[in-house]
């Protein structure tokens, strides 16, 4: 099993110490110790330079809690590949569908209403111009490079990552976790792998059938408004703006959105001791945290477009 | 190996120096200096009025908390145990909670079949026979396929206790089991008590080491149990029930309800 004693899981029991003598054992469970709890909870402070400094602090906290948790969870996927496969693998089977396959739905409507959008704003611009030769361009760089799978990584935050948290923290906070450990079972293999997992083959999935909805979507608009576009020239156009590494990125980037997002939410609904009036402040910060780090992530590969 | 050593692995848990530390305020301390043994077989009953620290302290022994300081060690292996290769050591222990603390989005049946197909790895039907003869023996079969929040607050108890059981563990730890039970409830657990004691046919007739936490020690003097009380943050250790009946400290008055707390 990953050694987690110590350093402690961050949501462990273990009785808070010395932040510092804390700190230097790499203690993950002085996240939630008082004087961390007080820094995140104090009231307002008087002057502004103090309140960057607190959201600094806070910050940096965050960062180090989610960095231990991050690398707990790949821990635990690496090492337990195999453990308890009849009990784990139904889990992950679970996650996906819940994560993916019963978006499916809603995901084939929003790619249609994308298409229409970005198709509707670009063909009255483009016949002006008379640039309709440009439309499979700009749907790829539009919808298969940034908004296909941002969307997608957002509308499952909205839907599942926001349930995981409340579902985490309400088990955490109604002694479940603690239920687990008594019968030596990880709670991070059990709750968070199959979440990790689940949602990181679903983002990619959705963001799949969400571009390929989008893409077709596109051309039936532009038919209706009468663009003299053929489909043979409008795949030509999407394959030509295609390029392998397009495929790569997509893949690295929404496993990485899907990893990012259970991550989040499950470390807000599991790491700290929750009580059950704590579930939603917990749920609002991971939506914050998990959009920021979307973003984060989008404007990364936004970086590697440009450089290569 | 030393002679100490090879006495620390006899005993089911030795605590030495241990002070435990609060769940709900994690910078207390709940009971200070504990220095306890419990041989393979023993019956404890833990007794002190609420808020006395008697949850933590089991929480403690079942290894979900590691000890502020000092040493605990169970079957030699120092605890909390964490780590693959210990966990054999580890599922020894089973712990029951006094709410049950069952898995809200699984039936009764899956919690109870949960920690066998984990830890053995198999499915649903490959556990269904151990299941079976445990729904029988805790009298859960009509509840078998129901979710705990169906379930009132004893019978949620005996799943966790039936969950508990599961892997046969030699050390079972039984958070207030008597807690808020009719005597119908109250006298099928203590039963069922004594008979995992002297050796139950569910652990093939081995007989189980227990520790139970309680609020009023009358409940379990039949039997042959060893008593101690939670008393100022300490742990203090009365004996059998004869010794229990002569001490004259004040708690263990109260405790025993034989006179009315002094004024």
């Amino acid at each position: 099993m990953f050694s987690l004693s110590p350093p402690k899981f961050p949501f462990d029991l273990a009785p808070a110490e010395n932040y510092v003598a804390a700190v230097q054992k790499g203690n993950a469970s002085t996240f939630d110790s008082p004087q961390v709890r007080f820094v995140l909870r104090m009231p307002l402070p008087p002057f502004f330079s103090n309140y960057l400094g607190r959201k600094l602090f806070r910050f940096l906290l965050t960062i180090q809690g989610l960095g231990a948790f991050a690398l707990i969870t790949l821990g635990v996927i690496i090492k337990k590949i195999g453990v308890a496969r009849h009990v784990v693998r139904p889990l992950i089977r679970h996650e996906i569908s819940r994560a993916g396959l019963r978006l499916l739905p809603m995901f084939l409507f929003m790619a249609a209403a994308l298409g229409l959008l970005v198709i509707g704003q670009t063909v009255s611009w483009a016949t002006r111009y008379g640039a309709t030769k440009y439309l499979g361009t700009v749907m790829v760089i539009v919808v298969v490079r940034e908004l296909g799978p941002l969307i997608t990584a957002v509308l499952v935050l909205a839907r599942i990552g926001t349930a995981n948290v409340v579902e985490l923290g309400t088990a955490r906070a109604m002694g479940e976790v603690e239920a687990l450990e008594a019968l030596g079972i990880d709670p991070v293999h059990y709750l968070v792998v199959p979440r990790v997992i689940g949602m990181a083959v679903g983002i990619f999935s959705l963001t799949v059938y969400f571009i390929i909805g989008a893409l077709a979507s596109g051309y039936l608009w532009a038919f209706m408004q009468d663009v003299p576009l053929r489909p043979g020239d409008y795949f030509s156009q999407l394959a030509g703006a295609l390029s392998g590494l397009d495929f790569v990125l997509l893949a690295l980037k929404t496993v990485l959105f899907g990893f990012i997002i259970s991550i989040v939410t499950c470390y807000h609904g599991l790491a700290q001791p929750l009580r059950l009036e704590e579930v939603s402040y917990a749920t609002v910060r991971a939506v914050a945290q998990s959009v920021i780090a979307c973003v984060l992530i989008d404007a990364l590969f936004i970086i590697i477009y440009l450089a290569t | 190996m030393s002679a100490a050593s090879e006495t620390s692995i006899r005993l089911a848990i030795e605590m030495r120096g241990v002070s435990v530390g609060s769940m709900r305020d994690q910078s207390s301390v709940a009971v200070e200096d504990v220095n306890w043994s419990v041989a393979p077989g023993d019956f404890w009953v833990i007794s002190g009025f609420q808020g006395a620290g008697k949850s933590d302290f089991l929480m403690l022994t079942g290894g979900m908390m590691a000890p502020v300081c000092g040493t605990y060690c169970f079957f030699g292996e120092e605890m909390p145990i964490f780590e693959d290769h210990r966990l054999a050591e580890r599922l020894k222990l089973g712990f029951v909670f006094e709410t049950g603390q069952l898995f809200n989005h699984l039936t009764v049946s899956e919690n109870i079949s949960l920690p066998l197909r984990y830890h053995r790895n198999l499915s649903k039907a490959d556990a269904e026979a151990e299941v079976q003869k445990l729904l029988e023996l805790t009298e859960l079969a009509p509840w078998a396929d129901s979710t705990p929040g169906a379930m009132a607050r004893h019978w949620q108890r005996r799943a966790g206790f039936a969950r508990a059981l599961m892997l046969r563990p030699e050390v079972l730890l039984l958070d207030n089991p008597l807690a808020g039970l009719d005597l119908r409830h109250r006298a099928w657990w203590l039963n069922l008590l004594e008979q995992l004691a002297r050796g139950h046919e569910w652990m093939n007739g081995r007989p189980m080491t227990l520790v139970v936490t309680t609020n009023d020690l009358r409940l379990w003097r039949d039997g042959a149990r060893k008593f101690a009380v939670l008393k100022d943050k300490h742990f203090v250790a009365l004996g059998d029930w004869a010794q229990v009946e002569t001490a004259n400290d004040e708690l263990v008055r109260e405790l025993r309800a034989f006179t009315p707390p002094q004024e």
